[in-house]
């Protein structure tokens, strides 16, 4: 019996004193309709031998690809050290940190993850994780509506906020009456100013937040400081949306606007601080605030305090934010978040210092930079949207997409991210990424595959093309 | 213990974990630049390593200490889930990548999606859900898209036993409905009369929690179920408590409209100090359109994703890449290891360990909150008496049980008992673990009565002492800088 170590004289020991005679008898409450005789739509159980095997004949199916493929996910490298000691039992294992003096070593780590968060983003408050940087998102643009004292209900989203994020957004808080309202892209890839001087000039109830993106879905550089300050002029708050590595290198959110008083909430995805792809998660959302706001945070947060003997030590605090003390009133309903993606992150950040995250992010550029020179250089290949970028960037191609991306696969590559799918004027568009996981003969490849993909195409009658 | 911002030395790194050369920036204009590096510690990768390792010496877990903990079931976390989860192809393999490139990964999904679908006995499941909050609210999210599909707009309650985890209150708030409480009889029942005056042309749903957080199954759930669909709502079962019916009675069958699943639960996925977890639903026929997205669909042998073009009806997308993929598939290799014959003998041995622990505690002169029913996989003891007696509260209790080595019970949850210590040993403990437990109970209420204080000030053996909640919360230091 897998995981279950009673002995049968334990079984019997056990049943004596409990008072029945076998263990159909403690079930003796249910209905007995309900009791089902077996599950026959389940396999037979497998030995770990037996399901190893499986498993990796199933991983092995899979394989593994060079990739320039990002939006929203990126490829790094996670030093060896941080998952060895994520996956010690005693952080593994552990259950949520009520009890505090049994969770010091969780608790000071997520005190630490606070306080690099908060350096990171230039920001006061953090809370201790969310699901993911969608979740966050929505999670921030709710918490903008609770702190609208004016009670407003619309949120401003531009539509170069990522579209899977967007989705999520709209899922979650459609059912408490709140309005998103797009914010249309300019010719330039960034969100057009002078559809947000539409917006407020159009008869409509106000607004109570201004989404950010930094660096934005298609890899662009927004104009931060510009959009921070027109919400702040509007009586809006200002939600940043970031890459948390890119922060190492752009400016960060708490100092965004001309008068440097930064943006109101923070949020984004925590997967490039050292988790890996892992076909979607999990990772982790991270939130952090002015101290204002702090009490409309959702989620955990930690705090250092003392304990009896007066010594330092940390506990879960402002808990009546959250739904085990305040039920229908609370914030959010989140319970359980991602506390172990937090606990590599915090073991990354500190294993990579602010020199090496720095590095990281400027070899990321780098590498984009030189993958966009030699893409460009190819017949047929353009960027298309100029002008500073991060480490993402839009490539237009002049074959269909789908083919291109699919011959390129067939060589063991990822091309990047099919833009038409959620953008139909980008149909012949492709968003690419390079991270410092790519050599220069990673760049080399891609570009030579791409090369002869398209000089391929032009060369023969598309009805001949065969990839 | 230092924190690592107290070991870092100015210039100091690992040189191991970053790119050699970090070449100049010159393409990006300086308004968008950071003009200082971020305050994060300078520290040698042995520096980490030593600390982070010290910092988790100072915590408890299942692989260090016994867990009692009730309504979290905290059972042992098999370590091949974790080794064959972290398999390189799964971790590197890219979330937007096209579905030829994940055909063995998709598999164990669909694998894991068709065996919550029998366990449940539900129609669909979804595995979208990133925790039991979150599919809390997909369930709920979907509840609501039935009846705004059918028009029925006027249905605006949700119906929730005061016993019910904080969760279902606030999911409900979330989803844009109020809640309505109803009251749980002396024998930690639904209360039916209350139940009946309750339901209306305005009532949404019933949230229900299955056996229920008072340790007890609902014996009338075909009762409760009826009367609510009766009213024209919808049921939701609450999976927090899964363990105690897994494989020998089904949700489904039960007729109810939702379940979540807390794979960190039953699924022995670990509890990573806080998450991740993951809350898949299953759904009766008639909320299938209605489905969290993505899907993992199967085709003549082809797996890929089903997403928006597939499900028109769904309430949408729970996170940017569809669900937390590695605790998914650690779920699955344990549901692959117990496999048929091993479901059941969960909530047989679950349910065997929980009602031995609690006669043999009965019999060493605890009171059992409700001592004439069966216990399921988890129950409750009231200090109440020693409490009168002695001054010692249930909080005083826990906190002394981590001096002998056994983490706390829930305390004061539900909120119906008063000085209540919730416990649930689960399937992977043995007998002698368990008598090792009733022993530090005895000695702990022994205490109680010659040395109160004792017990009161605990603990005495740990890294820390009682902490200063109220200051916590007062004088509020969530960062920290460095002193002047």
């Amino acid at each position: 019996m897998p995981f279950i170590p009673h002995t049968e004289a334990d079984v019997a020991a056990m049943l004596a004193s409990i008072g029945v005679a076998g263990i159909d008898d403690l079930f003796d409450e249910i209905p007995a309709e309900l009791i089902r005789p077996g599950l026959s739509g389940l396999p037979a159980g497998l030995p770990e031998m037996a399901v190893t095997r499986l498993a990796r004949s199933r991983a092995a199916q899979d394989g593994f690809y060079l990739g320039f493929l990002g939006a929203g996910a990126y490829e790094h490298h996670v030093p060896a050290a941080v998952w060895q000691i994520v996956t010690r039992g005693e952080f593994y294992s552990a259950y949520t940190p009520y009890q505090a003096e049994a969770s010091q070593g969780t608790l000071q780590l997520l005190y630490e993850y606070q306080t690099m968060m908060c350096r990171l983003t230039g920001m006061d408050v953090s809370n201790a994780s969310l699901y993911d940087g969608a979740s966050a998102l929505a999670e921030a643009v709710l918490m903008a509506v609770r702190a609208n004292k004016a009670g407003a209900r619309r949120v401003l989203m531009p539509a170069t906020v990522h579209p899977r994020y967007r989705a999520v957004v709209e899922a979650t808080v459609r059912h408490q009456g709140i309005e998103l309202v797009t914010v249309p892209r300019g010719v330039d890839g960034r969100v057009d100013p002078a559809a947000l001087d539409d917006l407020a000039a159009a008869p409509a109830a106000p607004a109570a937040a201004l989404v950010v993106p930094q660096p934005n879905f298609l890899g662009r550089l927004e104009a931060v400081d510009a959009l921070t300050d027109w919400a702040h002029g509007h009586g809006m708050l200002a939600i940043a949306v970031v890459n948390p590595l890119a922060l190492a290198l752009l400016k960060q959110p708490g100092e965004w606007g001309a008068d440097g008083k930064g943006a109101d909430i923070c949020v984004g995805d925590g997967q490039p601080l050292g988790v890996p792809l892992s076909s979607g998660g999990p990772y982790f959302g991270f939130m952090t605030a002015r101290q204002a706001l702090v009490r409309q945070m959702p989620g955990r947060i930690v705090g250092r305090t003392v304990d009896a003997d007066g010594k330092p030590g940390f506990a879960l605090t402002l808990q009546a934010r959250e739904q085990h003390i305040r039920r229908s009133k609370a914030t959010s309903n989140i319970c359980t978040n991602q506390g172990l993606l937090v606990t590599a992150a915090t073991i990354h950040m500190a294993l990579l210092g602010p020199d090496g995250l720095r590095g990281v992010a400027l070899a990321a550029h780098a590498n984009t930079r030189a993958l966009l020179d030699r893409l460009c250089a190819i017949p047929g290949v353009e960027r298309v949207f100029p002008g500073p970028f991060f480490h993402e960037a839009v490539i237009r191609v002049n074959a269909p997409v789908a083919d291109v991306l699919r011959a390129l696969r067939a060589q063991g590559i990822l091309g990047g991210y099919p833009l038409g799918h959620d953008d139909p004027e980008l149909a012949d568009c492709i968003l690419v990424c390079a991270t410092e996981t790519k050599t220069d003969d990673d760049l080399t490849q891609y570009a030579q595959q791409l090369e002869r993909i398209l000089s391929r195409r032009r060369d023969a009658p598309p009805c001949a093309y065969k990839s | 213990m230092m924190l690592i911002f107290e070991h870092a030395q100015p210039g100091r790194r690992a040189q191991a974990q970053a790119p050699a050369a970090a070449p100049a920036v010159d393409d990006i204009p300086v308004e968008f630049l950071r003009a200082s590096a971020p305050a994060l510690p300078e520290v040698s990768e042995l520096d980490v390593v030593r600390h982070y390792t010290g910092l988790s010496q100072k915590n408890f877990s299942i692989d260090t200490q016994f867990y009692p903990l009730g309504s979290c079931t905290m059972k042992y976390n098999p370590r091949a889930c974790n080794t064959l989860a972290m398999q390189a192809q799964f971790l590197e393999r890219h979330p937007l990548a096209d579905a030829e490139t994940g055909q063995g990964f998709l598999a164990c999904l669909h694998e894991l999606q068709e065996m919550l679908r029998e366990v449940t006995g539900m129609a669909a499941v979804s595995l979208a859900p990133m925790a039991g909050a979150h599919g809390e609210f997909a369930g709920v999210a979907m509840i609501r898209a039935y009846h705004d599909a059918r028009g029925d707009h006027a249905r605006r309650e949700i119906i929730v036993p005061d016993a019910a985890h904080g969760t279902n209150p606030a999911t409900a708030t979330m989803c844009g409905y109020t809640v309505r409480e109803i009251p749980t009889d002396r024998q930690g029942n639904v209360d039916l009369e209350a139940l009946r005056a309750a339901v209306g042309p305005h009532t949404a749903g019933l949230m229900l929690t299955n056996p229920s957080t008072l340790g007890v199954f609902e014996k009338t759930i075909v009762d409760i179920q009826k009367i609510v669909h009766q009213a024209g709502g919808l049921t939701y079962y609450d999976g927090a408590n899964l363990n105690a019916i897994l494989g020998r009675v089904r949700p489904g069958d039960m007729g109810f409209d939702v379940i979540h699943m807390n794979l960190h639960k039953t699924f022995s996925t670990p509890h990573g100090g806080g998450g991740p977890g993951a809350g898949p639903v299953g759904v009766s026929a008639r909320l299938r359109p209605f489905l969290p997205i993505p899907l993992v669909l199967e085709e003549r042998g082809f797996y890929r994703w089903a997403e928006e073009a597939d499900c028109p009806d769904s309430i949408g997308r729970m996170s940017a890449f569809g669900g937390n993929m590695g605790v998914l598939l650690r779920a699955w290799v344990y549901a692959r290891m117990l496999g048929a014959e091993g479901m059941p003998r969960v909530a047989e041995f679950a349910t065997l360990n929980a009602n031995y622990l609690a006669a043999e505690l009965r019999k060493a002169g605890f009171e059992l909150a409700y001592p004439e029913r069966r216990a399921s996989h988890e129950f409750i003891v009231t200090l109440k008496r020693l409490k009168d007696e002695t001054g010692v509260s249930a909080m005083d209790f826990a906190k002394r049980l981590l001096d002998y080595g056994v983490h706390a019970p829930t305390t004061y949850f539900p909120l119906l008992v008063p000085e209540c210590l919730l416990i649930e040993p689960t399937e992977t403990e043995s007998r002698q673990t368990l008598d090792a437990f009733v022993a530090a109970m005895v000695k702990v209420r022994d205490e109680a009565r010659i040395d109160p204080d004792r017990v009161k000030s605990a603990p005495h053996t740990l890294p820390a002492r009682r902490l200063d909640d109220v200051r916590a919360a007062r004088e509020l230091d969530l960062a920290w800088t460095p002193p002047a």
